[in-house]
């Protein structure tokens, strides 16, 4: 059923959204720009090396993920909450949900769990 | 607490910091020259990690050296190279040897360098490693393990003013901030207008004060390596009269090293600014009289007397 549900997500968002299967999407909160796509894997970017017309660092023929995510996330009439998460700071992807269904990992909760430093800190942060 | 991070938390005094060379195969004598070159000049030096993703001797190495000769290093940690355990070994294995100050980095990619095969890491980004050297700092690694006592630390991080989207790197900075980031080393960035607007939003934002901002300036000998910034680094835009101006000067030299005081000079007047980052590609005297048409006095603290 799991492997099933994971083929299902993957038919629906590979060629729509270019979906890597990080099996912990984060979709709504990065412009519906899936960060996987940046060669670098931020979850958090832009990085400072993004070109004068807006493209890659690394391949400088693709436009930069998070230029885009930013302007989708200023033009698209995305819900408000998902605009203000653009900002917050994500936590490191759990490597051991590649491959799963996120969708599987969102109703279980499973994509909330970060190590207990990370949420410790995150805590005393206020976040 | 870190000499830096006292000069920054507790006084208004401007802080430099600078670049200190790749160490490579002549590694302690090359660290020797460069640290007399230094030394009393600078609050902090950057013991780069890698820097353009070309393999040196490592940043944890650099910084102990530096330490040794009298310098306060700036241990740099990219994410380019590294997961997150090793990343976090370097930390606390460069705060046995009294290391605090550090500076989170993404890191340019490995097709910046001459290993372009490399597997790329990337395990945390930027924003994330600010977070698991807050972690450390508070005494816990990671995984929730405790590090006892918690190693002293000054956290910093970077940011580039002058590449797109530029409405959005100051909300970069916000997040580096509360990831715990106590200051920012700046790209170089020849757009001055693009500095001033940065510098502002940082303000707009109630940062200022909060994180302090070091803009990077360079010392250059003529208009090639404006030249190769321009064209081959991603992230850093010279406009085109920038680099006339050096071309076409009838002492290109001196021309350049004007243009690099102006920019500093600029930069220290933008709100937010604590001091500036200098990298040197000049090796020549225009170090000295940079640091002295600044203000700078050079001054030997303690340590670097006995040096």
């Amino acid at each position: 059923m799991a492997e099933f549900i994971a083929s299902l997500e993957h038919v629906v968002k590979g060629p729509v959204w270019g979906c890597q299967m990080c099996g912990q999407c984060v979709l709504h909160s990065t412009g519906m720009t899936c960060p996987m796509n940046c060669p670098k894997t931020l979850r958090n970017g832009p990085c400072g090396g993004v070109r004068e017309n807006g493209h890659c660092e690394v391949k400088p023929e693709m436009r930069c993920v998070w230029t885009k995510g930013y302007e989708r996330t200023q033009a698209w009439p995305l819900p408000e909450s998902w605009k203000e998460e653009f900002n917050h700071l994500r936590p490191p992807v759990d490597n051991r949900l590649k491959g799963g269904s996120s969708w599987k990992n969102f109703f279980s909760k499973r994509d909330k769990w970060t190590p207990k430093g990370w949420a410790a800190t995150t805590e005393e942060a206020g976040e | 607490m870190s000499r830096l991070e006292e000069l920054i938390t507790k006084t208004n005094e401007s802080v430099f910091t600078a670049e200190f060379p790749s160490l490579d195969g002549n590694g302690m004598e090359k660290a020797k020259k460069a640290a007399d070159r230094f030394r009393g000049w600078f609050d902090g030096v950057n013991a780069t990690d890698n820097p353009a993703a070309h393999a040196h001797a490592s940043n944890l190495a650099s910084a102990i050296a530096m330490k040794q000769l009298g310098l306060e290093p700036i241990m740099q940690v990219v994410c380019r190279d590294k997961n997150r355990i090793a990343q976090q070994a370097d930390i606390v294995g460069a705060a046995m040897f009294g290391i605090e100050n550090f500076c989170a980095l993404t890191g340019d990619d490995v097709t910046a360098g001459d290993e372009t095969e490399a597997r790329r890491v990337f395990d945390l980004d930027g924003p994330q490693l600010v977070r698991l050297m807050s972690t450390l700092k508070r005494g816990q690694y990671m995984s929730g393990r405790k590090l006892d006592p918690a190693p002293p630390m000054f956290i910093g991080a970077v940011e580039n003013p002058g590449a797109p989207p530029f409405e959005y790197r100051v909300q970069r900075v916000a997040k580096k901030y509360a990831a715990g980031a106590k200051f920012l080393q700046l790209q170089i960035c020849y757009h001055q207008d693009r500095m001033e607007r940065f510098c502002a939003g940082v303000k707009a934002a109630g940062l200022e004060g909060k994180i302090a901002l070091l803009p990077a300036v360079v010392l250059v000998k003529g208009a090639r390596p404006l030249h190769f910034m321009h064209d081959a680094v991603p992230g850093i835009d010279i406009p085109e009269e920038q680099i006339k101006r050096v071309e076409n000067a009838s002492d290109p030299a001196e021309e350049a090293f004007k243009q690099t005081l102006e920019i500093a000079q600029h930069a220290l007047a933008q709100p937010g600014v604590r001091g500036l980052h200098v990298t040197d590609f000049r090796n020549d005297d225009t170090l000295e009289r940079l640091m002295t048409e600044l203000g700078r006095k050079r001054v030997l603290t303690s340590t670097e007397e006995e040096q």
